[in-house]
């Protein structure tokens, strides 16, 4: 079990949270105009790195707000986290 | 303003309820039918200001509740309050919030049909809490006024302790989950010795 820190609510289980995948990928700029192989790898490619990874979390049961978050894979420490607090979302 | 014609949503386990109340110990009872009005505004705009003058408190902020007359702010997210009354007041509250935000961005949504209310009394009622939900619910981390969305027996609940000199709990439930959560209370309550069983 992990406790994962979420900005507004604080240190809160894993149960409550959903997981986001890898922060950072950007959706292409024009999605026309991108290759099927560079469309493929936008959709279904990601990092899967030994170590530290910095993804996105849902606090589902919670404030229901997402947030990023970096985590080392191996050891599942919460090495920071982005405390931008997003009222938007 | 309609009448309430249909019954609340853990009528049918009002007795089981009583039935796993120990006296003295742990007291649990739904009440059913109150105002819940769901308030969404910008939390740092000129209309958030004018709504906790029309409330009479400011809105609280994470992780907390705010009493504001006869009625109770309960934050629910950034951008997102919830204000609980006594049964009947939606209609009034609603004007009020809907004249305080004066045409801003913002929503006020009657959502009462959505939740109804348990009450968790007694000295035992953080050690009972406790067996389905993981927050720390000793008073010096979540003392009076304190509010938290979390998960309560697997069911997605928001936990307030209320002020007094007791421990006072109030469990916001979805009503479809409502039921869920009183047969687990009971069984939960068991060894407090309450006397219902689950048939």
């Amino acid at each position: 079990m992990m406790l994962i820190p979420c900005p507004w609510c604080g240190l809160r289980d894993e149960i409550e949270f959903h997981y986001g995948g890898q922060a950072g990928v950007a959706y292409p700029q024009d999605p026309q105009a991108v290759s099927d192989q560079d469309w493929a790898e936008f959709l279904f490619f990601r990092d899967n790195p030994r170590g530290e990874f910095a993804e996105r979390w849902l606090h589902a049961a919670g404030c229901r707000r997402w947030f990023g978050l970096r985590r080392d894979t191996v050891t599942n420490r919460v090495l920071d986290r982005d405390d931008t607090r997003t009222v938007a979302q | 303003m309609a009448d309430f014609t249909g019954e609340s949503p853990l009528a049918s386990r009002a007795g089981l309820l009583a039935g796993t109340s120990v006296p003295g110990a742990l007291d649990i009872g739904e009440i059913p039918f109150l105002t819940q009005i769901a308030l969404r505004v910008e939390p740092e705009g000129a209309a958030a200001a004018r709504v906790g003058d029309a409330l009479g408190s400011p809105l609280p902020g994470p992780g907390a509740s705010a009493v504001a007359g006869d009625l109770l702010v309960l934050w629910m997210g950034p951008d997102e309050w919830l204000v609980v009354g006594e049964q009947g007041r939606a209609p009034d509250v609603e004007e009020a919030l809907h004249k305080a935000l004066d045409g801003d961005h913002g929503a006020v949504v009657d959502v009462s049909g959505q939740r109804t209310v348990v009450e968790i009394a007694g000295p035992r009622s953080e050690e009972f809490l406790n067996k389905g939900c993981s927050l720390d619910l000793h008073p010096s981390s979540f003392g009076p006024g304190r509010c938290a969305q979390t998960l309560l027996a697997r069911t997605e609940v928001t936990l307030i302790r209320r002020h007094g000199s007791t421990p006072v709990f109030w469990v916001l439930v979805r009503s479809s989950f409502a039921r869920h959560l009183a047969d687990w209370s009971a069984d939960a309550a068991a060894e407090y010795g309450g006397r219902a069983a689950l048939a």
